[in-house]
């Protein structure tokens, strides 16, 4: 069982990982507009 | 693009290409925007306007924000983007990001039930005594800041029911979330086996999805009416010394004086300083044939010029007009929209006391029998988090955002979060007649020679006025001639040249209202006659399939309005009627037990759409008008409404079945844990498979990717 002294303390960071990206992906405004996100993709910006 | 910034930072930069300093200065909606290719031909056109630095379409808000000098006049940009093929609206700025605040919270919750469930897991599987202890610690250290953080909508919202003496869903729900974890920290200081944390983190998760949806439906629905104030003329050119300068209306002031050119709106009530012309007013009465008004003599807020252009005094702004007057004297009418209960408030007002009086019950019980106190909490914390409403939670908000994104996508906005339940349970279906069923449309004269007729043809594919486009429609079979010099003078008409003679299709003079075809000397008129807008009979045709009644409402003569329904096929109809009478007949319709659909645009069906149990205005009524309605047509394809029907029928249907689901799920588990058998691990199972279920179930056919399909179509 020693073994969860590792392996908690790294799903927790994982977790909190994740959250902070979460997080991110709100302040960089991902969610504003999904739909046309979506559309861009199609788009070539270089041309 | 390089983020050096820690992300919780609120001043994180948020990408090169939106630019955090550029703060954008005007905002276009686009109702006619839906594809890729769109949002490029927009952001190009906008581009090349020398004034505009930067130009961001959002797709889901059908918007475009706009990066310029504050206080630049955006009409250009508004012609560049009509000439592109879209109509483009200047409006507000959008309400801050208040809709986000829901993310947040959702997201703490998300991770942190992912954590506690893993450590969950190794408890299930068998872990024992001291290393048990040591996850429910952890669970603990993650659970408990993470419900305090996230759970915060649902203790506000119970605590004001609380404080006011009423239960809500909220009520329910926030207490088995503090029992549960309150409980639970007991249980883990004296090593019991059993600890709720994941439960009570499930729960918040699984609800504020639920809240997240609604939410999202209800800022649809908030934009969509502030997009609709954007389709008023919110400028119009004043005259100031000798300069004609467009100014938005809100700075119009008593006593200054106007230019309107031929098809635009009277945007205040004024007096027609010289000269003559003709007006359109059939919004106020009705009737489709244009009135003429002498110098002097006054004009209304909402009329359209047709002959001009003029110039006006403006007599009365803002609140003061005529049309806001009528406007508000109606609105007071407004009464039976209130006493409508939704699905999800019926619902509640059963479930909530049931909950409570179950949970209380199997605590009293226990108690009773056992004597045992921390026996018969656990049992009534059990009870209270199986019983509550996740998945009734979810049951209406994912329908009703599945359902409005389809008829979204359609080019049907839904103003009110109600309307899709009061859509659903329509059983007629009321017209207004002029401007709904019917337009003003130039007719080909039968003895018109072939020559003449292909000249028409190039004039009017020339031109993007509504009076040409509906004349092409009569003219799909002939060939058009070929024309050089083509030009269109705005308020008057196109002119080119034909075989080295002069062609104009346009008014006979500017200050009559009648349209003439001029092939070099020649002159042939084009009378206006009233016809059937192209959706109307598919439309009717539709509604009867559903087996609902149909009836026309208008101010018009018996005559005509007889006519028109005989083409069009209504059962019933009311002709000759003033505003009133209109208000009258709906109420009358609604004592015998009928639930109407009210179609109409004008100011004269003002009062009836807002008696009527739900309503539609086309996208081209006034703002007063479609304020008062549910849902718009934006594009006013009124053979969308029968459609609207089918799928706010099916949206019903799929709520009342998840409603079922999630009723079958608690008969099954409300007496294994009002019984005591209830672990925690039967709680995360139930709760999570019958909110996926309902979930599920709710998006099952409402298709998502219609736009893409008429995306490929059209590249």
């Amino acid at each position: 069982m020693q073994i969860l002294v590792v392996l908690v303390p790294c799903s927790l960071k994982l977790g909190l990982g994740a959250l902070v990206a979460f997080i991110w992906t709100i302040r960089a405004r991902q969610y504003d507009d999904m739909e046309g996100d979506a559309a861009r993709v199609l788009l070539d910006e270089d041309a | 693009m390089s983020v050096t910034a820690c992300p919780g930072c609120a001043t994180a930069p948020v990408g090169g290409r939106r630019g955090a300093i550029d703060v954008p200065t005007h905002h276009l909606v686009l109702p006619g925007i839906h594809c890729a290719g769109c949002i490029s031909t927009v952001e190009a056109a906008l581009l090349q306007q020398p004034a505009i630095r930067a130009a961001r379409v959002n797709l889901t808000k059908r918007r475009v924000s706009i990066v310029s000098e504050p206080g630049t006049d955006p009409t250009p940009w508004i012609v560049a983007l009509s000439r592109a093929g879209f109509d483009a609206f200047e409006a507000g700025a959008p309400e801050e990001r208040q809709g986000d605040d829901l993310l947040l919270p959702l997201g703490v919750a998300g991770f942190a039930m992912m954590n506690v469930m893993l450590l969950s897991v190794a408890v299930w599987s068998g872990a024992v005594d001291s290393t048990r202890d040591f996850l429910h610690w952890i669970s603990a250290a993650i659970a408990l800041p993470a419900t305090a953080f996230s759970a915060q909508p649902f203790f506000r919202h119970a605590w004001s029911a609380l404080r006011v003496g009423r239960l809500n869903m909220d009520v329910p729900i926030s207490l088995a979330i503090i029992l549960a974890c309150g409980m639970s920290v007991y249980e883990v200081m004296h090593g019991g086996a059993h600890a709720w944390f994941d439960a009570a983190l499930a729960l918040t998760f699984f609800l504020l999805i639920g809240r997240v949806l609604d939410q999202r439906l209800r800022r649809r629905a908030r934009s969509a009416a502030d997009d609709l104030a954007a389709l008023e003329p919110a400028r119009t050119t004043r005259i100031e010394g000798d300069a004609r300068i467009n100014r938005p209306v809100a700075e119009i002031a008593v006593g200054d004086r106007l230019w309107i050119t031929a098809g635009a709106r009277v945007p205040v009530d004024a007096v027609l300083e010289a000269g003559e012309t003709q007006v359109d007013c059939s919004f106020l009465t009705g009737e489709s044939d244009p009135v003429t008004r002498q110098a002097g003599e006054a004009l209304y807020a909402g009329e359209v010029i047709l002959s001009g252009p003029v110039t006006l005094r403006a007599t009365a702004v803002g609140e003061d007009t005529t049309l806001r007057r009528i406007a508000q004297l109606v609105a007071t009418a407004e009464v039976s929209r209130g006493h409508f209960r939704s699905l999800a408030d019926r619902a509640a007002a059963i479930y909530t006391p049931a909950v409570h009086i179950i949970s209380a019950a199997a605590f009293l019980g226990w108690l009773i029998v056992t004597g045992d106190m921390r026996m018969a909490l656990n049992v009534a914390i059990a009870t209270l988090i199986i019983t509550c409403p996740c998945a009734l939670g979810l049951a209406v908000p994912a329908v009703a955002v599945a359902a409005t994104s389809q008829l979204y996508r359609r080019g049907l906005l839904l103003t009110s979060d109600t309307a899709l339940e009061r859509l659903a349970g329509v059983d007629m279906v009321v017209f207004d007649k002029t401007g709904t069923l019917t337009e003003r449309r130039l007719t080909v004269p039968a003895d018109m020679t072939d020559a003449a007729r292909a000249v028409l043809r190039s004039l009017s594919e020339a031109s993007d006025h509504p009076l040409c486009r509906g004349l092409l429609s009569g003219l799909q079979d002939v060939s058009p001639a070929p024309l050089r010099d083509i030009h269109e003078e705005t308020g008057e008409g196109v002119r080119a040249v034909w075989k080295d003679q002069a062609v104009f299709l346009g008014r006979r003079t500017p200050t009559d209202a009648a349209v003439v075809l001029r092939i070099g000397a020649d002159e042939v008129l084009l009378p206006a006659r009233e016809t059937l807008v192209p959706s109307a009979i598919p439309a009717v045709a539709g509604l009867r399939a559903l087996g609902l009644k149909t009836a026309m409402l208008t101010g018009d003569s018996p005559e005509n309005a007889t006519r028109m329904a005989g083409d069009v096929g209504i059962d019933r109809v009311w002709s000759g009627e003033r505003a009133e009478r209109k208000l009258d007949i709906i109420e009358g319709l609604k004592a015998d037990g009928l639930r109407v659909l009210m179609v109409g645009d004008g100011l004269n069906d003002h009062a009836a759409i807002s008696a009527a149990d739900v309503s539609i205005a086309p996208g081209s009524a006034l703002d007063a008008t479609r304020n008062a309605a549910d849902i718009i047509l934006v594009a006013g394809d009124m053979a969308q409404i029968p459609d609207a029907i089918r799928t706010s029928r099916a949206a019903c249907r799929r709520m009342k079945q998840n409603f079922g689901i999630a009723a079958a799920y608690n008969s099954v588990a409300v007496p294994i844990a009002v019984l005591g058998f209830a672990t925690p691990l039967a709680a995360a199972v139930a709760m999570s498979t019958s909110s996926i279920t309902v979930v599920v179930n709710a998006v099952r056919g409402f298709q998502r990717c219609k736009s893409w399909l008429s995306w490929c179509r059209v590249h």
